[in-house]
């Protein structure tokens, strides 16, 4: 419970079961979150948000929903909840001992719950904190596997929280039969994990498929799944239930092939595409993990990212968090909520206190898109000069995390066109396999290597001097200013001295990605 | 009689109870367990018996050797 705080200091009127709206929207109001003065004007905090590169009805749905905007997780939080256990395919990068590796944290159970006790939970959770506004199932095991248990903990919700936003992850195996069920609950956000459109290509990822009470193998279950993720997702589109396709980049199996699953995907509607590495390592049990399968580097990633984005908008905040974790994207508040506590609570869903609160970061967050357009004047002499900063925060657009305690930093592309968040990475060390056992400042250099500069409210003596020495300019003069301004006033500063011939620009190399989900409850 | 889950195995996913054709399959503590009264090895419903088709761990629904094999 220790870092279960929220970002701007929210910390104690949120941790109170009844919350003081009043002070909450103050502190809202305080805040000016991400991108106020900085950006690029287009879509400047996280790559896939913002009104203007999305059409105005998928906006609308989206924009509350923190797993898909990268601006929206700073005021909004999702929760999923595990009621769902059954599989009926295997992926060669799990192991159902376990959550769905992928899409949570690998080599941890999650509370698998009752439907009744999942809707007590969300209520509780949602009245206790106003950013709550989706809820999802997912792993571990497939939701449409255990159709009764989902649509009946979705009922549930339904009936007394009308305004919380409902969404599922799937496989897809069984998503046809099941389209005109999520339409009844307004479902309005399917994420479908599609690996790949080829069953060559699908028989080295999926081992089996459950299907018409056979278990099929290889060539010929990837070729019925992909034939049902793609029927599934044109059946959402007709209907016009938002799709976003996750999958899992696996170098030397699917890596080339995913730019086609994004053709694939785009055709037939799917409105967000997140490329995610694999995270597999030996202890987690899967296939993968045992026959060495790696998963991509930073820059193996970003370049496939960015290969596939186009015209199509790529989701790159994506944490893969933990499938349980309840609070804004990136913390956990979990503890507070478990089975016994929630059992004991009287809950009383607060619907005018969360209409309050929405409405206050609403009109906040449009003050904001309006107010996004300068710092970016004499950007143009950068040239073709591009390179990566890491950011130490803890949400809300503020360079506003100490060097030492960040668990993740997140990653901004500079170039003449402004600042872009082009992902995260992480650093939190609770998984001893991975770089658990190296030093910490190690692998957290390991981790940002291909930045040029890393900005922190504040850094040690120490771990400043190894960094420099690694290349990597610490900076701690932005202290708690916004992001974006600052990194482009820092870029400038950078190109001046450039032109000055003070320093001479270099690419710097690749970085690793961290084998593990982001746990942000550790300690 | 003759299928049976291997407790130490299983991982409480609960796929193999819904698919079972006799309710044979249920909960008991942390595992689920069949009921050798009930098991019929699937014969004369599916071509495969369910639980074992569905198991995400390998072998963990299989032959109980102590009872006989059911005979329809
Ligand atoms: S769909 Fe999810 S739960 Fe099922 S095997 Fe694949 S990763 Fe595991
Ligand atoms: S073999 Fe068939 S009948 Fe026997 S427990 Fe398994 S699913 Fe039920
Ligand atoms: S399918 Fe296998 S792991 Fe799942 S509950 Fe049945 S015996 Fe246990």
């Amino acid at each position: 419970m220790a870092d279960a705080s929220f970002p701007g200091g929210q910390t104690t009127e949120a941790s109170d079961p009844v919350v003081d709206i009043a002070d909450v929207m103050q502190k809202m109001a305080e805040h000016k979150g991400c991108g106020t003065e900085g950006g690029s004007g287009k879509a400047s905090c996280g790559s896939s948000d913002g009104p203007e590169d999305m059409p105005p009805e998928i906006w609308e749905k989206v924009k509350n929903h923190p797993c898909y905007s990268e601006e929206a997780h700073h005021h909004y939080a999702r929760m999923h909840v595990a009621v769902a256990p059954a599989c009926n395919i295997q992926c060669n990068y799990c192991n159902r001992k376990y959550d769905c590796a992928n899409e949570s944290r690998p080599g941890v159970v999650s509370e698998r719950l009752t439907p009744e006790q999942a809707s007590k939970k969300v209520l509780a959770v949602a009245s206790t904190i106003p950013q709550m506004t989706v809820l999802g199932i997912a792993g571990p095991g497939d939701p449409l596997a255990n159709p009764e248990k989902t649509f009946e903990t979705f009922r549930l919700i339904s009936e007394v929280a009308p305004d919380i936003k409902l969404c599922l992850s799937t496989n897809g195996l069984a998503l046809p039969d099941w389209v005109d069920e999520i339409a009844k609950y307004k479902v309005d956000h399917v994420t479908i994990t599609i690996n790949m459109v080829d069953p060559e290509v699908g028989q080295h990822i999926y081992p089996w498929i459950f299907w018409e009470h056979k278990r099929l193998q290889g060539y010929e279950a990837a070729k019925v799944l992909t034939e049902r993720q793609l029927l599934g997702l044109e059946m959402l589109t007709e209907r016009g239930i938002l799709a976003k396709i996750n999958s899992v980049m696996i170098p030397g199996i699917n890596d080339k092939h995913l730019v086609e699953v994004n053709k694939a995907v785009k055709e037939r509607g799917a409105f967000l595409h997140n490329i995610m590495p694999l995270i597999s390592a030996p202890e987690h049990g899967t296939v993968f993990g045992l026959n060495g399968q790696r998963g991509p580097t930073a820059q193996e990633l970003k370049a496939l990212q960015d290969e596939c984005e186009g015209d199509m908008n790529m989701m790159r905040h994506c944490r893969q968090c933990r499938a349980d974790a309840v609070g804004l994207l990136g913390e956990d508040r979990s503890a507070e909520f478990t089975t016994d506590k929630i059992m004991a609570m009287d809950v009383q869903y607060d619907a005018e206190g969360r209409k309050a609160y929405q409405q206050a970061v609403e009109s906040e967050r449009q003050a904001k898109v309006a107010a996004r357009e300068d710092a970016l004047e004499g950007l143009e002499k950068a040239g073709d000069v591009k390179l990566l900063v890491a950011v130490a925060t803890k949400g809300h657009g503020i360079i506003n995390e100490h060097f030492g305690h960040a668990k993740e930093f997140q990653i901004y592309e500079l170039s003449a066109t402004g600042a872009k968040f082009v992902g995260h990475r992480r650093v939190d060390l609770y998984c001893q396999g991975g770089y658990g056992e190296e030093d910490a400042l190690d692998t957290i250099t390991r981790a940002i290597n291909d930045c040029h500069a890393v900005f922190v409210a504040k850094i040690g003596g120490c771990p400043r001097a190894e960094l420099a020495e690694a290349g990597i300019e610490p900076v701690d003069q932005y202290a708690h200013d916004y992001i974006e301004k600052s990194a482009i006033a820092w870029f400038k500063d950078y190109i001046a001295k450039v032109e000055a011939g003070e320093i001479e620009h270099v690419s710097r190399g690749d970085a690793a990605i961290r084998q593990g989900a982001l746990l942000s409850s550790a300690g | 009689m003759p299928y049976k889950i291997v407790a130490s195995q299983c991982t409480n996913c609960t796929a193999c109870e819904a698919l079972c054709p006799n309710m044979a399959i249920s909960e008991a503590g942390n595992t689920f367990v069949i009921d050798p009264e009930k098991c019929t090895e699937c014969i004369g419903h599916f071509d495969e018996p369910q639980c074992v088709a569905i198991c995400p761990v390998e072998n963990t629904c299989v032959i109980d050797a102590s009872v006989p094999r059911y005979t329809p």
